[in-house]
């Protein structure tokens, strides 16, 4: 079990230690090794929670101070099982990717060491059976993430994004560390089973008040409105880093963490109406501002959060499985998109503004299908992962009373539909409007396509194997012990959800053929709609002025306060005191400094002068 | 006035005689030779207080070589500081010699 993540310890260690000396370009065979044994370890021991094991191992006890007790612990249970398939498989399909595409990169065992690091972090926490394990973990994911993102930092881009995501994700932890600290005030003990079994105990305002902390740190973990800007300015970083850890894996701790903690969020009917509340803004929002994106990465890292935001609606209504099936879902064809797009990238040689792609489809034929595959399950293709799990979702919403919340996730999953086919269009179809990066484009090398091809599998098939029948499928049975006191009495398909299906399958559709309205039929329709929405379409260009409200609210009031102390308190008081100190002292220096003449016969007249003074006092005085 | 009055007087003369060429000549061989001149003004007055004590005769006659003793290895250290002097500063005045000052 412990072997899951010690691999990519030892691994980040000595690749770490001994790549830039000894590895170089070689660096990457231990990473992949340890991943790969790591993915092999996941699937036995997923293959063991679907026969019906269990695990709670307590390997050390880390703290003990008076009441406070904490043990470095291993849970392991289908949620966890579940999240250990997406993230070894996801990770070591990234692992093998970045082989191809980091190939030549200066920092090229220091990316594998991070990976590893990375890996190591993610499962660890997935793993814990504490919540402070769990914090450790999650803080551990947040710095590789910014040691991810700012990767190349010579680009100033890059080094101011790795800085943000870490400053958006410090206000959520803060609320995440005040929520632990709560919580062991409470009920005095932080393990999970702990923590859940004296959950009755606890007052309904304590434990909204803990739900809506912890939902904090979920909210900026998984870039959730208004937590949310730092997302899309994480694709600075290497597109394998975006396609593992802001898509797949570490963006999804908020959604796991919200869901291992459902006994706790379903005592609470406020917070679970926040989360969903949040959810579900978060899900249409960053789908309208994914509209108009041109930057191939920036629309999938809108995509990524408006799916986050399905996740906590289906979270926030009480449809645990659904989001948790939908995070599987997601973080496969999510992963597949961005690997997808980094091929592509790849194949224009860095450019990633879609205006200057298109007619790629020819050259780059297995990255385009595969994308092909991964966006049909975005959008809800029926048969296709997404198609099961984003149904679930708003079936679930549906079922449970929440009909608006459902409206507006069915007109996210049309804006879904129509921005993703919009990416296809604008990238692989039409004609090339760059000659000259067209001309060079090429297909990846196989140690990128295959990954690709690897994750268009579960991509198309997960929803059929996990998801059938609908809410009733394998999936809802294996997670099902888990939400087991949470979950209300498990819904089974009837006409209504025959008829829902059929609109949200219908949606999707109906979002790929207006795209291909717009962008393929009449590629003069884009424009003039643009004009027609007017200002609507100019909020959603500038992602509705999120950045520039946060600098006018947050950023240039504090930059100010800083100056102002800076000026005031540092230049003039503290500065002020040492620099006059030391002018007294040289201002006496100088005064005395003409007494030192170094005239030998002068000093001597003065003894002898002073002596004839002591002497002549003396002589007056004894007289 | 008694003889040992007499001899201190002269003793006192001496000593300012020399006192005054250590301040005020400029020359650092003359300021040494007046240094021996006030050592000689105490010796003086040593001999003499010796020679009309009733408890302590001979005491300071035996102080007096001692002070021999001393200023010649003082004279002898004096004149190597001058000749030094001499070969770095191409003269012997001791205004010259200021390289302390603050």
């Amino acid at each position: 079990m412990l072997l899951i993540p010690l691999l990519p310890l030892v691994s980040f260690v000595i690749t770490g230690l001994f790549g830039k000396r000894y590895f170089k370009e070689k660096s990457h065979y231990l990473s992949v090794a340890a991943v790969a044994v790591s993915w092999a370890l996941s699937m036995y021991v997923l293959v063991q929670v679907m026969g019906g094991e269990r695990l709670n191992w307590q390997v050390y006890q880390w703290i003990a101070a008076g009441s406070f007790k904490v043990d470095i612990g291993i849970l392991v249970d289908p949620l966890t099982a579940v999240m250990l398939l997406v993230v070894s498989t996801v990770g070591f399909m990234v692992h093998v990717y970045s082989i191809g595409y980091m190939k030549d990169d200066d920092g090229y065992y220091r990316f594998f060491a991070y990976l590893n690091l990375f890996m190591f972090s993610m499962f660890m926490l997935v793993l814990a059976n504490n919540y402070l394990l769990l914090y450790v973990f999650w803080e551990a994911v947040g710095l590789c993430s910014y040691l991810l993102i700012s990767f190349w930092f010579p680009k100033k881009s890059a080094a101011n994004a790795g800085t943000k995501a870490f400053l958006v994700n410090r206000v959520g932890d803060f609320g995440f560390g005040l929520g632990i600290m709560l919580i062991f005030l409470t009920v005095g003990t932080l393990s999970y089973t702990g923590v859940f079994s004296s959950v009755a105990t606890i007052g309904t305002g304590t434990i909204t008040a803990i739900c809506l902390l912890l939902f904090m740190g979920a909210m900026g973990k998984s870039a959730q409105f208004p937590l949310h800007v730092w997302l899309p300015d994480a694709m600075e970083g290497p597109t394998p880093v975006s396609s593992l850890i802001h898509a797949a894996t570490m963006v999804n701790a908020g959604v796991y963490m919200v869901a291992r903690s459902s006994p706790i969020f379903s005592q609470s009917q406020t917070a679970m109406l926040v989360v969903a509340l949040v959810g579900s803004f978060t899900a249409i929002f960053a789908a309208s501002i994914g509209l108009v994106q041109n930057d191939i990465k920036k629309v999938l890292a809108y995509s990524t959060i408006s799916q986050l935001g399905y996740m906590f609606t289906a979270l926030g209504v009480g449809a645990w499985t659904a989001g948790m099936f939908h995070l599987v879902a997601h973080g496969f064809f999510k992963g597949l998109l961005f690997l997808g797009s980094g091929s592509v990238i790849h194949a224009m040689s860095g450019e990633q503004d879609m205006r200057k792609m298109g007619g790629l489809k020819n050259k780059t034929k297995i990255t385009y299908w595969t994308f092909v595959v991964g966006a049909l399950a975005i959008s809800g293709f029926p048969g296709l992962a997404g198609f099961f799990s984003k149904d679930s979702v708003l079936a679930g919403t549906f079922h449970k009373g929440y009909w608006y919340l459902w409206a507006v996730g069915l007109i996210a999953a049309f804006m879904t539909a129509f921005y993703m086919f919009r990416l296809i269009f604008m990238t692989f179809h039409g004609e090339p409007r760059d000659e000259k990066a067209y001309a060079h484009a090429h297909e990846s090398p196989r140690s990128m396509t295959i990954p690709l091809i690897v994750l268009a599998v579960p991509s198309a098939l997960i929803g059929l194997v996990l998801g059938l029948p609908p809410e009733d499928g394998y999936i809802d049975h294996l997670l099902h012990p888990v939400f087991e006191n949470v979950l209300g009495e498990v819904h089974h398909f009837g006409l209504l959800d025959g008829g829902l299906m059929t609109l949200s399958a219908l949606i999707g559709i109906g979002g790929i053929m207006m795209a291909w309205l717009f962008y393929v039929k009449r590629p003069d329709l884009p424009a003039k709609a643009g004009a027609r929405a007017g200002f609507l379409y100019r909020a959603a260009l500038n992602k509705y002025w999120i950045d520039e409200i946060y600098f006018a609210l947050v950023i240039n009031p504090v930059q100010a306060l800083g100056r102002g102390l800076w000026r005031g308190v540092d230049q003039l008081a503290i500065d002020g005191f040492v620099n006059n100190a030391a002018r007294f002292v040289r201002g006496i220096g100088n005064a005395l400094r003409p007494s030192q003449s170094g005239g030998v016969q002068s000093y001597l007249m003065t003894m002898f002068l002073g002596l004839l003074v002591l002497t002549i006092s003396y002589w007056l005085l004894t007289m | 006035m008694s003889p040992l009055q007499q001899y201190l007087i002269l003793a006192v003369i001496l000593f300012f005689i020399g006192a005054w060429g250590v301040l005020a000549r400029r020359n650092i061989i003359m300021v040494i030779m007046c240094v021996e001149l006030m050592f000689n003004a105490i010796n003086v007055a040593l001999v003499a207080f010796s020679n009309y004590s009733t408890t302590g005769a001979g005491r300071g006659e035996v102080f007096v070589f001692v002070i021999f003793a001393l200023a010649a290895a003082e004279a002898a250290i004096g004149l190597a500081i001058a000749i030094a002097m001499y070969r770095l500063k191409q003269n012997l005045s001791v205004d010259d010699l200021d390289e302390l000052r603050g």
